[in-house]
């Protein structure tokens, strides 16, 4: 191949899928997401990065509302998927969460077997009429986890007894079985090696083919490689929003620089 | 830092010298060490104690000195006997001289009364009728009768009474000893055995030798299926809700805390609600397993919900994420995955707290478990949940209380007993934690 970064193969035309607007979130009386807004593309790798601590993660659980599951969180402002809004009242968070999958910074398996593990979206979605479609769509939700050839002949052994970065292209799987429209990645790569980091960021690529991605990461480097657009967060605020190439090369803001030069975070 | 900083660090003794601060932190780690040993010696040396002594005055419970005789009863003294007027009396007539005959056949020569016999035996008569009214065609066959003799000759067999102890009364006397020797050289007297002790039920206060635990074995089973049928779907009910679907709130907190102070609650406050509410108030029959049941189940509620919401705690919340990641309900994330995962924690706590139940006695006073003589086996399942009954503790409290020396025996026998049911019961906890514990 040639060596093109991949945000340079950015495709022309591009459409918002998510569109968040003025979204503030509050743990009680902590003020941890302060007025983002923010257009996620379709077909796109969005990275977010930042230092410790300045909302990037608790803004990726907004977009699932995996915040819902904390009693003191409060979102206000507008997150919009394909127009609808997620945090309207008639939205059904659970059926949100089928269109909107996740994946965790620590791989955590269901502790069942590899293909209980990926079966059980699609069986609680129902979306297969018999056995024969079950295990077709695991095998599909495998191949694109980029698992398939490592796992088929042991899809009955249990799912925590993989490697750590196995685990994670499992989850992943998980993740794409019950076929959603966007995949939300809380730090996917932290606990593991460089070369399961290399794998899965590989499969990240190709993920994007089909889905809008969007990872948080505290490696520079990584958001580099992966992503076609990246935001800056910092103390709960959207600092910077662009194309990847240029918060990498030229940013605008001081603390964009600063921080992706190493002197803050 | 900077480097002046550095030069001034004074230098220190070698690594091969230990210093005092050194010395005094080893020695304060020794003493803590043996500290820890000397509590665990002393814990064990109780225990120890405990269990030698329990034994070593349970056991003989679980012999018991019979008679042995084995005779044929022909037709026409069965008529004849039946035609009396005492008709026990003619049968105790029948065993005496049927006594005689195995004597002097074995060429022993004793002389004894009727008296004699009725203090050692009690009152055969009616035990021998019973049989043969109940099994007429036994008659003219040989038949074994195995009666058991009375508290002061299983306990001279015992060594619980000598001829220098024995008080001469209208129940025993010194020289009936003399004819407990005969007979038992004869092997007529032999000591064996007590099934009745385990199988058995309760006897009349001045007839340690036929009391037997096993009735009140049925009330205690019946009395625990009454709280595991309760306490376990309620009480992991309540703690999944509060653990996973209740808002945390001041009323929540105030639920919790009254929970834990629930389980600090002494049993008997437990009884005398029981006495209030289910047999004053609702008039369930008294002294019933049901209603023991019932205030053994309000007892059991705390600690099988304080165990349950720890092992639904312990369950990571990783996993949680991970299935309403997939998009998994409230309800699905609950059933599907964290209660299977917490269920060995489960099942431990509620067995625990079903053992505690079971040596439960306070409660059982109250609503009049204790006191009366558990006789009879239930008819059935319903009988076995509303008939008068007594459970384990409840019938070793009953025979601690009463007078015969017999029955102190009995007691200890019977603790024998409930500590097997609650080893068991601690064995199966542990297994089950084992066998179905999930790493992730």
């Amino acid at each position: 191949m040639y060596d093109i970064p991949h945000h340079t193969q950015e495709t022309a035309v591009t459409d918002v899928k998510i569109k968040a607007k003025d979204v503030q979130v509050y743990y009680g009386d902590t003020h941890a997401i302060k007025d983002v807004s923010v257009e996620i593309e379709n077909n796109t790798v969005t990275a977010f990065i930042g230092p410790s601590g300045c909302g990037k993660s608790t803004f990726l659980r907004c977009l699932n509302r995996m915040n819902d599951t904390i009693d003191i969180c409060r979102v206000q402002g507008d997150i919009l998927i394909d127009g609808e809004d997620i945090y309207d009242k008639r939205v059904d968070p659970v059926q949100l969460r089928a269109k909107v999958g996740m994946v965790f910074q620590k791989p955590n398996p269901f502790p069942k077997s590899i293909y209980d593990n990926i079966a059980y979206g699609p069986r609680i979605h129902g979306m297969a009429r018999n056995k024969a479609e079950l295990d077709e769509i695991v095998e599909r939700a495998l191949r694109r986890g980029a698992i398939w050839d490592e796992v088929k002949d042991r899809l009955q052994a249990p799912g925590t007894g993989l490697s750590g970065g196995q685990q994670q292209r499992l989850c992943i799987a998980r993740a794409v079985a019950t076929e959603p429209e966007v995949l939300l990645m809380d730090e996917p790569c932290s606990a593991l090696d460089p070369i399961a980091t290399a794998q899965v960021e590989e499969l990240i690529d190709e993920l994007r083919q089909n889905y809008a991605v969007v990872i948080v990461t505290h490696s520079m480097q990584q958001a580099a490689r992966v992503s076609q657009k990246t935001a800056f967060f910092h103390l709960g605020n959207l600092v910077e929003y662009d194309d990847t190439s240029k918060i990498f090369t030229n940013p605008e803001d001081s603390r964009t620089e600063s921080y992706i030069t190493g002197r803050i975070g | 830092m900077t480097d002046a900083s550095m030069d001034s660090v004074p230098v220190k003794g070698t690594l091969t010298t230990v210093d005092a601060r050194t010395k005094k932190r080893n020695a304060a780690e020794k003493r803590f060490k043996a500290y820890g040993i000397v509590a665990i010696l002393i814990g064990l040396f109780f225990l120890v104690v405990l269990a030698v002594s329990i034994l070593r005055s349970g056991i003989p419970a679980f012999t018991q000195a019979e008679m042995q005789l084995e005779f044929v009863l022909t037709q026409e003294e069965f008529d004849a006997a039946e035609s009396q007027v005492l008709k026990t009396k003619a049968y105790e007539n029948i065993f005496i001289t049927k006594l005689q005959d195995a004597l002097t056949e074995k060429g022993l020569t004793v002389a004894f009364d009727a008296a004699a016999i009725e203090r050692l035996l009690g009152k055969p008569g009616s035990t021998i009728r019973e049989f043969y009214r109940a099994n007429p065609d036994q008659i003219g066959q040989p038949v074994t009768f195995s009666l058991p003799a009375s508290s002061r000759v299983d306990g001279y067999f015992k060594g619980r009474v000598s001829r220098d102890t024995v008080v001469d009364s209208r129940f025993f006397e010194a020289s009936d000893l003399d004819l407990v020797d005969a007979l038992a050289d004869a092997g007529i007297i032999v000591r064996n055995f007590n099934w009745n002790f385990i199988t058995g039920s309760d006897s009349g206060v001045d007839h340690p030798g036929g009391a037997g635990i096993g009735v009140s074995v049925i009330g205690s089973f019946f009395m625990m299926l009454v709280v595991l049928a309760l306490s376990l779907p309620i009480g992991v009910a309540a703690s999944i809700y509060l653990e996973e679907f209740a808002p945390q709130n001041w009323f929540t907190d105030l639920i919790e805390v009254n929970i834990s102070n629930l389980a600090a609650v002494p049993s008997i406050v437990f009884g005398i609600l029981g006495l209030a509410v289910f047999i004053q108030f609702m008039h369930l029959p008294q002294s019933a397993p049901l209603v023991g049941g019932l205030v053994l189940t309000l007892m059991t509620l705390p600690t099988i919900i304080i165990s349950t919401r720890a092992s639904l705690k312990a369950v990571p919340p990783s996993i949680r994420e991970a299935a309403l990641g997939v998009g998994a309900s409230k309800m699905q994330t609950v059933f599907h995955h964290v209660l299977p995962l917490a269920a060995p924690g489960i099942l431990t706590g509620t067995i625990i707290g079903l053992a505690q139940a079971l040596g439960e006695t306070a409660p059982l006073l109250l609503i009049g478990m204790v006191g009366f003589i558990a006789r009879a086996y239930p008819e059935g399942v319903v009988s076995g949940f509303i008939d008068p009954n007594s459970a384990m503790p409840a019938q070793i409290y009953t025979w601690a209380a009463r007078a015969d020396a017999g029955f102190y025996e009995k007691a200890w026998g019977g603790i024998i007993i409930l500590l097997i049911f609650l080893l068991t019961m601690n064995i199966i906890a542990i297994i089950l934690r084992r066998r179905f514990e999930r790493r992730w």
